[in-house]
């Protein structure tokens, strides 16, 4: 770097304070990780006796416990890449859990949703592709919303939190959906959410960065004027995106109801809340134009490790929650921290 | 060197804002390799010509030709997919991007077309990034740093290689040096040197006589929303040109057409 400054004969370079600037969030959130995840160790031999890292079945407990979380995280990061939120995952994993566990029930179930239809015993393709169409649906629903009517994401997808809990309310009156085929709970079984999550994670993180909807969707979050004055279509791109979110919070929904083996309508209750703050954490900023699926994928352990080291600790599960809702506000003050700083410097 | 060829022709054009006249039956002639000023006083109608040329503006009436064929354009990426590149006031660069994927936005090269999906071809952006800011003589350090990270002059640049990049056909550039220190300047004026060393014809909006002598061919002065004077940079001198931006001279035309 210092010898590419000197090489230029205009003195316009940027002070050597700059330099010190360019450390991606990515890589505080992943100091950040190994941090807490030392604390833990620490503590674990003082009050435990016994190591927190090494501990296979621990681990794998861990990561499984934010897996599906995660999944809704790599559409909430796309959304907020865009400059952009989205409130309504949450609402839409319980709505698509009842409503795609309804076409997966088995006919031995004599009070299956769809038993009089004979709507049972279906293969086990027919609640998938019904599940990731209702995730398709809400999601879509939030992309005109804000793309045409532009209502601020904020409220649009509000609007759809509230609704989607409404319909998973509705569908059955209240009445948990269970019994599903073989098929489809397999979906949830074992470490089948650990291993929809890493396809997902790795799938979009290509995406961003060796696409033009990921040149685009970064081009939005930073200068969205920019980018339509470069050609881009703003407002069909922003459909593109909350409808992927969308479809990620929909296959969430399918992978709890598969994992639990029943669907009832609470489910994904404040999963939009954990996987912003997911994103959050990992270095996504909530103006826009900057992050990564590996930054969440960080911020996703850094939960894992929380929850799972309090677990370990024998504290209660409330203290989880407090110091969640801490470090949440830790990783937004970061954030516009830094942006003050790009302020100041431009 | 300047061919006969007329590159872009505007005839009676007009804008109206409300009973606001911004600008008022604007004839105007650029040709192939001709560099062109536009200067004025400010509310003179500059800017506003420039936008009913590159479709950010609907005009009121009037009549637009560029490179041979009457235009009219719905809005500025028809302008620019026509041929004619603008360097916005307010630089429309994306902070967050590198400068490659600022060159490229919305019109990024592709290794396999896959819809909105389709793969880019990062190294070829590279590579044409490369040349052509080797071309304008644009000189940044580091390509795949962010524009958040640059200076001002150097945003500048990237916005002006940017147009210089994709434009054969016609360059405007609406105050580029307006936010720039002085060597900053030199460097964007040294661009305007090379895009007329290659016959890129230009438009340069500007508030900086100086700058408009050293550059350019032609210097159309407007004034209250009409073109007030039509000089051969050669020709005149500053108390000329600040004569006919101040209404000194040309204001016997204007109260005779009046009368």
């Amino acid at each position: 770097m210092a010898e590419a400054t000197t090489k230029t004969s205009i003195a316009t370079q940027m002070p050597p304070k700059a330099q010190k600037r360019h450390r991606p969030a990515e890589l505080n959130a992943l100091v950040g990780l190994v941090g807490i995840a030392l604390v833990f160790e620490i503590l674990g031999w003082i009050f435990q006796g016994q190591s927190f890292l090494v501990n296979t079945q621990r681990l794998s407990i861990m990561v499984l416990q934010v897996s599906v979380i995660g999944i809704i995280a790599v559409g909430v990061t796309q959304v907020i890449i865009t400059g952009g939120i989205d409130l309504s995952s949450g609402s839409v994993v319980g709505a698509t859990a009842m409503i795609a566990m309804s076409f997966a029930q088995v006919s031995t179930y004599p009070r299956a949703v769809f038993i009089e239809q004979g709507w049972v015993d279906l293969p086990v393709i027919v609640p998938i592709i019904v599940g990731l169409a209702c995730g398709l649906l809400a999601g879509l629903i939030n992309g005109l919303l804000i793309a045409y009517t532009k209502i601020p994401p904020f409220i649009a997808t509000l609007g759809m939190m509230v609704t989607a809990r409404g319909i998973a309310k509705w569908y059955t009156k209240g009445q948990p959906v269970s019994f599903p085929t073989e098929d489809f709970a397999a979906i949830g079984q074992g470490m089948m959410p650990v291993v929809i999550f890493l396809v997902i994670a790795v799938l979009f993180y290509l995406i961003l960065k060796y696409t033009v909807y990921g040149k685009h969707t970064y081009a939005i979050g930073s200068n969205q004027d920019a980018a339509r004055m470069s050609g881009i279509n703003v407002e069909r791109h922003l459909v593109l995106v909350y409808s992927i979110a969308g479809v990620l919070a929909g296959l969430a929904g399918m992978v709890v109801a598969a994992r639990g083996l029943t669907a009832q309508s609470g489910m994904g209750l404040m999963y939009e809340l954990d996987a912003i703050a997911m994103a959050v954490i990992g270095g996504v900023s909530l103006s826009g134009g900057r992050g990564s699926i590996i930054g969440t994928a960080i911020g996703m352990l850094i939960f894992g490790v929380i929850i799972s080291g309090f677990t370990f600790l024998r504290l209660d599960a409330y203290y989880q929650e407090m110091i969640k809702g801490a470090i949440i506000v830790t990783a937004v003050v970061v954030d516009v921290w830094r942006q003050k700083r790009r302020a100041l410097e431009a | 060197m300047a061919s006969n060829k007329i590159i872009l022709k505007t005839e009676g054009l007009t804008k109206h804002y409300g009973g606001v006249h911004a600008l008022e039956d604007a004839n105007f002639e650029l040709r192939d390799g001709e560099h062109i000023a536009v200067v004025g006083d400010n509310g003179a109608g500059k800017s506003t010509f420039v936008r009913q040329i590159t479709g950010v503006e609907q005009r009121t009436r009037g009549k637009v030709w560029f490179d041979g064929e009457e235009v009219n354009f719905n809005g500025p990426i028809e302008a620019r997919e026509a041929g004619i590149e603008t360097v916005f006031q307010n630089l429309a660069l994306a902070d967050d991007l590198d400068v490659p994927s600022n060159l490229f936005l919305g019109r990024e090269k592709i290794l396999v077309n896959l819809g909105p999906f389709s793969i880019l071809d990062r190294r070829g952006m590279l590579e044409a990034t490369e040349a052509g800011l080797k071309r304008t003589a644009v000189k940044i350090p580091n390509l795949s740093s962010t524009i958040r990270h640059m200076s001002g002059g150097q945003r500048q640049c990237v916005a002006i290689a940017r147009s210089a990049t994709f434009a054969s056909k016609l360059i405007i550039m609406d105050e580029p040096t307006a936010a720039l220190g002085v060597q900053e300047t030199a460097q964007v004026e040294n661009i305007i040197r090379s895009l007329k060393a290659q016959g890129v014809p230009l438009i340069l909006v500007s508030h900086n006589l100086r700058q408009v002598f050293d550059l350019v061919d032609r210097i159309v002065v407007f004034r209250r929303g009409r073109i007030a004077a039509n000089l051969n940079a050669s020709e005149v001198d500053g108390n000329d040109v600040v004569a006919y931006i101040t209404g000194v001279k040309g204001a016997e035309d204007e109260s005779m057409a009046v009368a």
